[in-house]
């Protein structure tokens, strides 16, 4: 039997408003170029300034990560040529980094499963490289990304499987989201991903020959991904083979690996310490005030949750995936105290209405206090669960009351038996066969007489009471 | 003296004591340039080539172009030339290679603007070793800049343009770099001021890197007078250079009062010991009984790592410059062959054509020390080593107010000499170079000159952000001595 180890290294752009070592704007998607200055397009007599909101955002991201905080942190210069990297070499951390020897807690099947947290380091982005053609006749420059603030997130190889991989890092986007310090949008290339992936006979300690898979540009990607390179590893063994070492490229589109480079082909990155930043010292107060300004984390208000509201673990799992949601059902918790329907109805219509529209949860368009309401009166009857749904919609749409849209839209739920009884009456006149049908034992014909009814409606009428009126109606004909 | 020298002889605290126009300074200055550049060939850039000069268009004040307008300050007028690893905005900065060919800042480096605001003309950009890798000013994509005593000889480098300019008298001050002597030898080999600040001093923001952890910009200049005006200038704390020292900034003019009664004066004796000429010797000798008789107190002291300074300096300089010079790739600015097959060869030839040989020799000994395997056993060991070299002063300034040596351990060598030897010259550099890596200010003035009329520099060395000691005691000897008058024949 063999096992598969994992170890990743995440890297993701800090939320800065200004970049690391300038004071150009991160925005993104500007006009190739319109960002930048002789900083951080490296020009000859240029010289970096920290920016101090980078290690502020850092430490938090260590001390989240229950990493140790050491008192001095350096700069190092990482050093190779790329037309992406304005000065041949990028300003990265090295033998000292911002944190390191941390944990992260992830859920696996019968429980969770800590991964070790190696180091936390910052270093700087470079720049991005636009080919021309498909013979990549030019290439242009774009610089407007070099010198973002990144923060690279390094595990111990002790993820076992592409699950394992793919919760680790859902547990540390939602982790990273919580402490507002970047958006970790994969696609949009805030959070980049790369593995080493090896293969062992189980009970083994000594590692396997490694690969490195990178440009996986979506959680999915990291999946498959790595599912891929596994299988290819396994094959390889599994024919007496072994294992090379190099640098794989996925293909999103072909699903599978290229070969990038070899070992042979590796850098020698030269790294020394950076001469024109000097090393940071920090007092215990420093770190004590910045400790101070992390909120609770997913995994505390996970607990909380389930405790405090009596959710099941699955349920306060989807709550506390994004703060922002999580905010929502507390603030709904304060006016609405059946929590389990309020649970229900946030992790189904609520957050359908959220996937369907393509909305960030930190943008949520519906107050606490309206949708709490709508739940108020879907409660006492005053609209059916269905009617509810469309009104949600609605509110998404407008941010109108849903008062204000039961009434404007007329959609009240009948209960008054005298109008139900009109109903009722020629539904059973013109469905003769079905009225036959159920009372010689077809449950399923009274199902279709009630879905009449509703229709007729538009799915206003009071269910419960159409389906006993009707009952009523057969059995006394 | 004679009263009715030519303006452009004079110190720039001579001329702000004189009654006349700017017009009449610059055109005197211009006709000299035009009389001796071709002789000493002191600049990179030639003031002409600014256009305005000789032409006499007087600039209006309040134009947009900074460097046209004459503004009020304490270097209202007084024209000072830049070396060419100096950022001016617009204005072509090469640090004397072919790969920057072109290349114009699009900023002034915090010395300019500094020098800008307090009045000063900016005339021409001056000579250099390339990218300041020497000390001869023979490794310039300009050719080589002679020295003004003598035009068979080298006028020291890096900084040999800005030294052998004031010499000549072809400026009235200039701005030169210190990696490892670059001002303070040429100011030595040239008979004139040079000095290097306490590192983390003057701001390095728009000074094209050699080695960052040593690289210091600081004045050459006719006497030490003017030397502290301009340290008046370009001091002080910059939030553009992480590494430049929020300390305050005295009036270092106060310190040039001739007092040093009970000064200590330490004199290391890893220095005079061997390979000192006998005539810097003799020189040496004369200085201190000159100060002797002003009251200073000679002591001897210790360096002992004196002996490896040369060693960890080629390292620690070499790997940073590597790595600083690694951004001249043909990419965005300068010299890109365009005969290139794709990214690794347009690399290449840009490299390999746009660099000397000494910037060659220079990256590949920087990328050897950094390599993997080798960086304990270079880098690392030299950063300790450098640690040793810096407490070796510490403790040297518990007992004495400052240091002094030779600047350098010969005088002014014949052009071509060492050129083709990089060992022996990056020997002439060592009694300059522990104090780059110790951080600590020095600074070197004329003390004689040899048989053949070589001009021979003495070197004081004060505690980190002492500035103060150096002009204190090189007043008090300049006070007393004539050398700075004794001018080139040219």
């Amino acid at each position: 039997m063999l096992e598969t180890v994992i170890g990743l290294e995440v890297h993701v752009q800090l939320k800065t408003k200004t970049k690391a070592f300038c004071g150009c704007s991160t925005e993104f998607g500007r006009l190739p170029n319109s960002q930048v200055c002789p900083v951080c397009l490296g020009f000859p007599g240029s010289l970096p300034v920290l920016n101090k909101t980078v290690l502020e955002y850092g430490i938090k991201v260590g001390v989240a990560l229950n990493c140790k905080i050491p008192e001095y942190t350096k700069f190092d210069r990482k050093n190779y040529f790329y037309p992406d990297l304005p000065k041949n070499y990028q300003i990265s951390q090295y033998d000292q980094p911002l944190a390191q020897s941390g944990y992260l807690d992830i859920a696996i099947e019968n429980g969770t499963k800590r991964i070790t947290i190696k180091r936390v380091h910052l270093e700087e982005d470079a720049g991005k490289l636009i080919h021309e053609g498909t013979d990549s006749s030019a290439s242009y420059v774009d610089y407007n990304r070099a010198g973002i603030p990144l923060l690279e997130i390094v595990s111990e190889p002790e993820l076992n499987s592409p699950d394992e991989a793919y919760q680790y890092l859902t547990t540390l986007k939602s982790i990273i989201r919580y402490l507002d310090v970047s958006d970790c949008d994969m696609e949009k290339g805030s959070l980049r991903c790369d593995a080493n992936i090896s293969l062992r006979p189980c009970g083994e300690k000594k590692l396997g020959v490694k690969t490195e898979l990178k440009n996986m540009n979506s959680f999915k990607a990291v999946k498959s991904g790595l599912e891929y390179e596994i299988k290819r590893q396994l094959a390889i063994l599994e024919a007496g083979g072994k294992v090379t070492q190099q640098t794989l490229l996925w293909d999103e589109k072909k699903q599978k690996t290229a070969v990038m480079r070899s070992k042979e082909e590796a850098h020698d990155y030269r790294y020394f310490p950076e001469p024109d930043l000097v090393p940071f010292i920090f007092k215990s107060a420093d770190i004590k005030i910045i400790k101070e300004t992390i909120p609770e984390l997913p995994q505390e208000k996970l607990l909380r949750f389930v405790k405090e509201f009596s959710l099941a673990p699955y349920e306060a799992n989807i709550l506390t995936s994004d703060k922002s949601l999580a905010d929502f059902f507390e603030k709904c918790s304060r006016g609405y105290k059946n929590y389990k329907n309020l649970s229900n109805w946030i992790i189904g219509a609520f957050l359908s209405e959220i996937n369907n529209r393509s909305i960030e949860p930190k943008d949520i368009p519906i107050t606490p206090e309206k949708f709490t309401l709508l739940l108020n009166l879907a409660d006492t009857g005053k609209i059916n669960s269905l009617t509810a749904k469309t009104v949600l919609s609605e509110m998404f749409e407008t941010q109108k009351s849903p008062d204000l849209i039961i009434s404007e839209k007329n959609l009240s739920q009948i209960s008054d038996s005298g109008e139900l009884e009109q109903i009722i009456t020629q539904i059973i006149n013109v469905n003769e066969k079905s009225v036959t049908d159920y009372k010689n034992g077809k449950a399923n014909a009274l199902m279709f007489l009630i879905g009449q009814a509703m229709k007729q409606t538009k799915g206003k009428a009071n269910p419960n009471m159409v389906t006993e009126m009707l009952k009523e109606r057969i059995k006394n004909a | 003296m004679d009263n009715k020298k030519d303006l452009f002889s004079l110190t720039a605290g001579e001329i702000t004591g004189q009654k006349h126009g700017t017009e009449e300074l610059v055109s005197s200055l211009a006709k000299r340039v035009e009389a001796v550049e071709k002789k000493v060939h002191a600049f990179a850039k030639k003031p002409q080539a600014r256009g305005q000069w000789f032409g006499f268009h007087w600039p209006k004040p309040q134009t947009e172009n900074c460097n046209l307008t004459i503004r009020s300050g304490p270097l209202s007028g007084i024209p000072v030339s830049i070396k060419d690893n100096i950022c001016v905005k617009d204005d072509e900065t090469t640090c004397a290679s072919k790969i920057l060919s072109g290349f114009k800042p699009p900023y002034d480096a915090e010395v300019i603007r500094r020098l800008k605001d307090a009045g000063a003309i900016l005339w021409g950009k001056t000579n250099m070793d390339e990218f300041a890798f020497g000390s001869s000013t023979e490794n310039s994509s300009y050719g080589p800049t002679r020295n003004p005593h003598n035009l068979e000889c080298v006028p020291g480098g890096s900084s040999g343009g800005s030294a052998a300019a004031v010499a000549a008298d072809e400026t009235i001050i200039s701005l030169g770099s210190d990696t490892g002597g670059s001002i303070r030898q040429p100011a030595a080999f040239c008979g004139v001021v040079g000095l290097k600040p306490t590192y983390g001093r003057v701001s390095r923001y728009g000074l094209i890197a050699f080695a960052s952890s040593l690289d210091q910009i600081g004045p050459i200049t006719k006497d030490v007078r003017d030397c502290a005006v301009m340290m008046n200038i370009i001091s002080g704390y910059d939030p553009k250079d992480s590494t430049s020292a929020n300390i305050e900034v005295p009036d270092f003019t106060k310190s040039l009062n001739g007092e040093i009664k009970n000064l200590r004066v330490g004199l290391p004796k890893e220095y005079f010991t061997h390979g000192m000429d006998n005539e810097v010797k003799a020189a040496m000798d004369e200085a201190i009984a000159t100060l002797k008789t002003k009251g200073a107190k000679f002591i001897e002291i210790s360096l002992p790592h004196t002996e490896y300074a040369v060693a960890v300096y080629y390292i620690v300089a070499t790997a940073e410059a590597s790595s600083n010079l690694a951004r001249f790739d043909g990419v965005q600015y300068g010299f890109r062959q365009m005969n290139s097959s794709g990214l690794i060869d347009m690399y290449k030839n840009s490299r390999g054509e746009g660099f000397g040989n000494e910037a060659k020799r220079r990256i590949i000994l920087g990328t050897y020390v950094l390599s993997s395997g080798y960086y304990d056993a270079y880098y690392l060991r030299a950063q300790k080593v450098r640690t040793l070299i810096k407490r070796d002063f510490d403790t040297a300034f518990k007992e004495i107010d400052c240091i002094i040596t030779p600047t350098s351990p010969t005088p002014a060598f014949k052009i071509g000499e060492k050129a083709t030897d990089p060992l022996k010259m990056y020997l002439s550099d060592i009694y300059t170079i522990s104090v780059n890596l110790a951080g600590v200010p020095a600074i070197s003035i004329p003390c004689g000159f040899t048989k053949e009329k070589l001009p021979v520099g003495l070197q004081i060395i004060a505690k980190p952000f002492d500035e103060e000691m150096l002009f204190k005691a090189a007043f008090a000897y300049e006070s007393q001595t004539n050398w700075r008058k004794i001018k080139p024949k040219l």
